[in-house]
């Protein structure tokens, strides 16, 4: 069922070949076409396609081509005439040096980061849409509800979580679970997991109680989409065939909800490595920290000879994220391109 | 965004740049000068408030000033000096921006600045942006008008390579913090040594109370207790060695330091660092916690009618040889950016921020603070201000703060070691070694 670069290559050429064709309404199309267009049409194509990618280019791979450089010298942000060359030093000095023991743990954490999404808010947000599909009462009130910390601000999530939830003294966390002490919620960064002095801290376990606050509804809203769209006699003729619940979710529901979770995991895994706010709001302690997070401890501020070595923790996030996509782009058109 | 956070009247959360020897002269200086100055406050009269910044003709025209002071009294305080400014042709527009912003964006403000004249800090954290060529050389202001109402030692601080660059505005100190009457009530005396430090921890303790109110959130407040302990211990040299990056933190000595913190921790609040710094002196000023190491800034948030009550005292002595020669006082001030557009009147606004009539209406309103001018009127100042200002000028030695006498990005490492450090004492080895590898690696 694999198939070789070589048709996949020729499948997308027809898919653009063919949406190219349905506009102009000309006939059938082979893998040579863009010489039956006029010239109009020709100017017309070129320039939408020029005039994004150039865009798209400007803003997006120069600066990060930039980045990349920058990351391959030492530079206090003051005058270009400063910059210096250092080769790989930054690199070296996070990677096996002073700093790895921050750049490690912070890469663990966007691991656990990623491993929770997935098994935490995913789970709960495509239930909770599983549940408020069912019609209940005040589903709507529900559905707001779940989603209302999507919308707020990040001013008012970080003063929800640092003074409401999780003051010591008299957070409604302590509250509820306390009880009757001070927790030091976001302060305790003993680990609760821990391997060779890396590990899961129990103030980055608050945290990640604080993201799937957010990510929850997110997911939740996304799904409900889903399940809103699925057609109702799929449901009946499974209840007919004698389907339990369970079983009329897993095999009926979930495959056609295939495109949401499509757009689920890309969600996840993006926001796992990007996550910054909510942390940084959050963020005192020690045994939080992500590669986000590094990445503006060494550039903002008044400078010191650290705008190298944060551009070398973007760049190693960069490539994390590129490498997903990268990965994620060749399978999807793979798999797509496999089952027509 | 920081600022919905922790809005801190503090020693900044960011850090700041060294450039170590010529600074280190300086700072040295500082040490040695404020205390020739000592007497000289005290016999100012008022006669000093010239205002000849650029010596020529008077300036005019509209000046824009920046301003951090995002704290509501420091804030109206400004409004009210600069609102008093005697030359009325000049126009003087502020440009408010948050305080931690202001900190964190301060490369790109100086680079493409907006405003003329510009709030900053004394000493180390000068040498980055003066070094760079983003400040203007105000030695003739400092020539014309300040050398005459400000002492040597401020100078010093005030100056990079041979070149003044700040106008010296205010300053306070770091001590013990506590309520008078709570004392009182409970029979204690300030100590003089450590051991009787330690005594008076266990019998506080004993009737129940909390002897050190301690909030580590942002992770500067730990910097104040392990700069006083360090200086007190190995003195004022060693605190600059160290900072430079000529002592390591692996070092005896330093191990010491940690030891004889490790012995008061126990009798600090717990889980410091998950708890804000107003949130421990609110505990001071509930009587739940009897003292806290701290900046006199803490008196912007006692309640007006208990201001009276608050008082503070030298950490006390750790080491004869060094006894209490050394208080932290961090020093703020006004500098001109390097290409401003209204220069003279940019000049006259500075050297009218250094007199004491300038400094006596700040004060007036924002009394957390004292200034550095011959001639403020220190009679108006309440018993705290007078017992700080008494001891910076009398002090062998001041430093300024761990985050403003070194590195920024290292200032940033030694924070976490500390917070570290609080959360797992025993594993005090391994964080000094991780810490000295980071001070290599930065210093």
């Amino acid at each position: 069922m694999t198939a070789t670069p070589s048709s996949t290559e020729e499948a997308v050429g027809a898919d653009r070949a063919d949406t190219a064709a349905s506009t102009k309404k000309v006939g059938r199309l082979g893998g040579h076409g863009i010489s039956q267009f006029t010239g109009t049409d020709r100017r017309v194509f070129l320039a939408m396609l020029l005039i994004p990618l150039t865009v798209h280019v400007l803003i997006v791979w120069v600066p990060t081509i930039l980045s990349i450089g920058l990351s391959l010298t030492k530079w206090n942000g003051i005058g270009l005439d400063t910059i210096e060359w250092v080769g790989v030093e930054n690199y070296d000095q996070i990677i096996l040096g002073a700093f790895q023991t921050d750049f490690f743990q912070a890469v663990l954490n966007n691991v656990w980061l990623l491993l929770f999404l997935f098994f935490g808010p995913t789970l709960l947000g495509m239930f909770l849409a599983y549940l408020l599909d069912k019609n209940l009462r005040g589903s709507r009130i529900y559905q707001s509800v779940f989603y209302t910390p999507v919308v707020l601000s990040l001013a008012v999530v970080g003063f929800i979580w640092q003074n409401i939830m999780y003051d010591q003294q008299y957070g409604l966390a302590t509250w509820a679970f306390g009880g009757g002490e001070a927790v030091d919620w976001l302060g305790n960064q003993e680990f609760v997991i821990e391997f060779g002095g890396y590990g899961l801290s129990k103030n980055f376990i608050a945290i990640l109680a604080a993201m799937a606050w957010r990510h929850t509804g997110y997911i939740m809203v996304l799904y409900l989409a889903g399940l809103k769209s699925v057609d109702v006699s799929l449901k009946e003729s499974a209840s007919l065939d004698g389907c339990n619940e369970w079983q009329t979710f897993r095999h009926v529901l979930f495959p056609t909800l295939k495109p949401i979770n499509v757009i689920v995991v890309v969600i996840t895994v993006i926001e796992a490595l990007r996550a910054f706010d909510i942390v940084y709001v959050l963020n005192t302690p020690r045994n939080t920290e992500l590669l986000s997070i590094l990445t503006t401890d060494n550039l903002i501020g008044e400078g010191a000879d650290n705008i190298g070595r944060g551009s070398a923790y973007a760049t190693v996030l960069f490539a994390l994220c590129i490498g997903f996509v990268l990965w994620y782009v060749t399978n999807h058109y793979r798999n797509q391109e496999s089952s027509v | 965004m920081t600022d919905i956070v922790k809005p801190s009247p503090s020693p900044s959360e960011v850090g700041f740049v060294l450039g170590r020897r010529s600074v280190l002269k300086g700072a040295v200086a500082l040490g040695g000068a404020v205390a020739l100055g000592g007497t000289l406050a005290a016999c100012g009269d008022d006669d000093e408030s010239s205002e000849a910044g650029s010596g020529g003709e008077a300036a005019s025209g509209t000046l824009r000033v920046g301003s951090n002071y995002s704290d509501a009294k420091p804030n109206e305080a400004l409004k009210a000096v600069l609102d008093a400014f005697p030359n009325e042709d000049v126009t003087i527009e502020l440009n408010e921006v948050d305080h931690n912003t202001y900190q964190e964006q301060i490369v790109a403000y100086m680079q493409d600045p907006p405003d003329d004249v510009a709030p900053w800090f004394a000493a180390y954290r000068l040498v980055p942006l003066a070094s760079a060529g983003l400040l203007m050389d105000i030695s003739d202001v400092w020539t014309n008008s300040l050398d005459d109402i400000l002492s040597e030692g401020f100078k010093q601080a005030s100056t990079y390579d041979g070149k003044q660059y700040l106008v010296p505005w205010t300053f306070y100190s770091w001590g013990i913090h506590y309520r008078k009457s709570v004392w009182d009530s409970i029979g204690a005396t300030p100590p003089e040594t450590y051991e009787d430090l330690l005594a008076l921890c266990a019998e506080l303790q004993g009737q129940g109370v909390t002897p050190f109110a301690f909030g580590n959130d942002g992770r500067w407040p730990a910097m104040g207790t392990f700069d006083q302990l360090n200086f007190r211990l190995n003195g004022y040299q060693y605190h600059v060695d160290l900072m430079a990056g000529n002592e390591s933190w692996t070092d005896d000595r330093t191990k010491e330091v940690f030891a004889r913190w490790a012995e008061l921790l126990p009798y600090h609040q717990e889980n410091p660092n998950g708890r804000e710094w107003q949130d421990a002196a609110q505990a001071l000023i509930d009587g739940e916690a009897a003292m806290m190491t701290i900046g006199n800034f803490v008196g912007d948030i006692f309640p007006n009618e208990d201001l009276d009550d608050l008082d503070f005292f030298p950490f006390p002595v750790l080491n004869d040889e060094h006894g209490t020669d050394t208080v932290e006082a961090p020093i703020d001030g006004w500098v001109v950016v390097a290409e401003p557009e209204n220069e003279a009147a940019a000049k006259e606004v500075v050297a009218h921020l250094g007199t004491a009539d300038a400094q006596n209406t700040f004060l007036s309103i924002a009394p957390g603070v004292q200034a550095p001018a011959e001639g403020v009127d220190t009679s108006a100042y309440n018993a705290l201000q007078a017992k700080s200002a008494d001891l910076v000028q009398n002090a062998a030695n001041v430093t300024q703060f761990l985050d403003r006498d070194t590195l920024p990005a290292f200032a940033n490492e030694a924070g976490q070691a500390f917070a570290d450090f609080m959360s797992d004492p025993f594993n005090i080895d391994a964080i000094l070694e991780d810490l000295q590898s980071k001070a290599e690696a930065l210093l």
